[in-house]
């Protein structure tokens, strides 16, 4: 008996095992763990520093309305980041769960795919979660808030494939502390909390090459329902930052996975 | 003879260097064999001969550096998924999903060869009695021993029948017991028409299992064929077995010249009558602690090509 080889690599078999492993409603309270940093956040920097600051100079909506979004985006990433991250790692370092992946039909780009494509599964979960807080909140501005979620997808592609060729590389646990020291600024510098303009004009350019920069005007853009040619322009810059990453990955897990 | 499913000539894995200041390591440096359907086939050699590269190779998963390989007609670096497909794959290190049950390690691992839900139930219940753990089939994979483990991940090899199984070191880390269980079964599947390739450490392993077997060391084949002409070829009949207090074996050894092998604790003396030998020995004024004359096997055999005792 010859089966038909599994389609795409077997991309779909591995997000299959994934939602096997979570099943029994895990998902649902992994998203409710991913959702509860940003609500802190919400509350903390949106509602009560919102207090103080009233309405965004420039945007015009209340300063909380402004936040919420750049919290939707963060949090879909972060989601993607975990999967993709960590999560991957121990799954390559310790299980050798991808080594014994490749040696059936599943192939290293069914299996890259597969792990950015989970990733972006999770995102989807935070980001539908997230926006139910926001909605609860009466933060929503506008009904194009509702393509937010999946508009955020391309964050989770793009993340994803960028972390998971972070994890081709890293030696041990340590190394994602690396990881940190570039995510953290970019959360914090990246237009979440307050727009480019305040930079001088070379920062501005710096923090406007960041892809969290894309991420977070992209959904902000949709979710305040200032749609724009430039919205195309940031889903453009996710698009092509996830397809380069997901093109190294694939050849660095193939270097991982058959020396 | 019946049609080779596997065929190597010149087979080369060289590894890149890790680091600038390395060098890149030829782990397998040329080797060639034939497997045949249906037939049990072994590699013998020490740690860091190079099986378990070339069964990498076979597997599919491990570009040749150089020579040629064909596994069932097909070139398993170009047609990686088609070979796959018709391959069991038993790993040197247990590599099972932690995140699920036993059962679920089986049902999961069907699908990524494309097989349905219902196949894959029916093919799993049947693996659990194989590898008798239908008692462990909600356990996760965490809480079972290491020969549990073991039994588990060749059922897990099994889910999509393959034509061909490869078996890095089967049955390392089993109890007398659970080793011949897992002969037997290996039998049967060879029985059924399976193509066996196995690697071992264990001499009345490779005895039992192996209808032909080569001896690798040092990434080349010293040696192939059946065990017993192995032994007709590199062995005389019998041995004698001669141990000594520390430190004055060595010397007599030497002393003693071809026939015998010094090795770290005794000296094996191969001769077609070992008791003629013993009295030879006697005349010569030598006066061993203990001596045993015994059959010779493929032991010998593997210490005559690489000189080393396998349990180095
Ligand atoms: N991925 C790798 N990169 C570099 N060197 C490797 C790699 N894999 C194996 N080697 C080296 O190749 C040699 C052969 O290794 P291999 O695992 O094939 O031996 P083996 O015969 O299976 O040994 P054992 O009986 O200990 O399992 C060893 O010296 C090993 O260090
Ligand atoms: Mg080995």
């Amino acid at each position: 008996m010859i089966p038909t080889l599994p389609r795409a690599g077997g991309a779909h078999l591995v997000v299959l095992r994934n939602l096997w492993v979570h099943k029994g409603g895990s998902p649902w309270t992994m998203a409710l763990f991913s959702i509860f940093e940003p609500i802190l956040y919400l509350l903390a920097i949106g509602v009560g520093i919102g207090g103080l600051v009233g309405d965004v100079p420039g945007v015009e909506v209340p300063y909380a309305v402004y936040v919420a979004p750049a919290l939707l985006a963060t949090a879909m990433m972060n989601s993607a980041l975990e999967e993709t991250g960590q999560s991957a790692y121990a799954k390559l370092a310790f299980d050798r769960f991808y080594h014994s992946l490749i040696v059936t039909p599943v192939t290293v780009t069914g299996a890259v795919t597969g792990e950015v494509l989970w990733g972006m599964l999770r995102a989807l979960i935070t980001g539908t979660g997230f926006l139910a807080v926001i909605a609860a909140f009466g933060l929503v501005q506008s009904p194009w808030i509702l393509l937010a979620v999946p508009a955020g997808l391309l964050i989770g592609f793009a993340f994803g494939a960028a972390s998971l060729t972070f994890t081709g590389y890293v030696r041990g646990w340590h190394d994602y502390q690396y990881m940190q020291l570039i995510m953290l600024p970019m959360f914090l510098f990246a237009t979440t909390f307050y727009p480019v303009t305040v930079y001088p004009e070379p920062v501005q350019l710096l923090v406007e090459a960041l892809p969290l920069y894309h991420a977070i005007e992209l959904v902000r853009g949709l979710a305040l329902g200032r749609l724009g040619p430039s919205l195309l322009l940031n889903a453009a810059y996710l698009i092509v930052f996830g397809t380069l990453f997901l093109t190294w990955a694939r050849r660095r897990w193939g270097r991982l996975l058959t020396s | 003879m019946s049609e080779a499913l596997i065929e190597a000539t010149g087979l080369e894995k060289t590894y890149p260097a890790r680091n600038r200041q390395g060098t890149p390591f030829r782990a397998v440096a040329g080797v060639a064999f034939r497997v045949h359907r249906g037939e049990a086939f072994g590699f013998l050699g020490p740690n860091g001969a190079g099986k378990s590269s070339t069964m990498r190779m076979l597997a599919g998963v491990s570009a040749p550096t150089a020579g040629t390989l064909r596994i069932l007609g097909l070139d398993p670096v170009a047609d990686g998924r088609r070979v796959r497909a018709r391959l069991g794959v038993v790993p040197q290190d247990d590599s099972l999903d932690t995140q699920l049950t036993v059962e679920e390690n089986l049902l999961v691992y069907g699908l990524y060869f494309g097989l349905s839900r219902r196949a894959v139930r029916t093919k799993a219940g049947e693996l659990l009695a194989f590898a008798r753990l239908e008692d462990k089939a909600g356990e996760r994979v965490e809480n079972l021993s290491g020969g549990m483990r073991r039994r588990l991940t060749i059922a897990r090899a099994l889910i999509n029948d393959p034509e061909i199984l490869l078996l890095d070191e089967p049955t390392t880390g089993l109890d007398p017991q659970a080793r011949h269980v897992l002969w037997e079964r290996l039998f049967r599947l060879k029985q059924d028409g399976v193509t066996l390739i196995l690697t071992t450490h264990y001499m009345d392993e490779a005895e039992q299992l192996c209808d032909r077997l080569v001896v690798m060391d040092k990434g080349l084949i010293a040696d192939g064929g059946s065990p017993r002409e192995l032994i007709e070829r590199h062995v005389t009949r019998e041995v004698l077995e001669l141990r000594f207090p520390p430190g004055e074996h060595e010397k007599i050894g030497r002393e003693l010249g071809e026939q015998v092998e010094v090795l770290p604790d005794r000296l094996l003396w191969y001769a077609d009558d070992g008791e003629q030998a013993l009295a030879r020995a006697t005349e010569l004024g030598i006066r061993p602690l203990t001596a045993l004359v015994r059959r010779a096997g493929l032991e010998d055999v593997f210490l005559r090509l690489t000189g080393r005792s396998l349990t180095d």
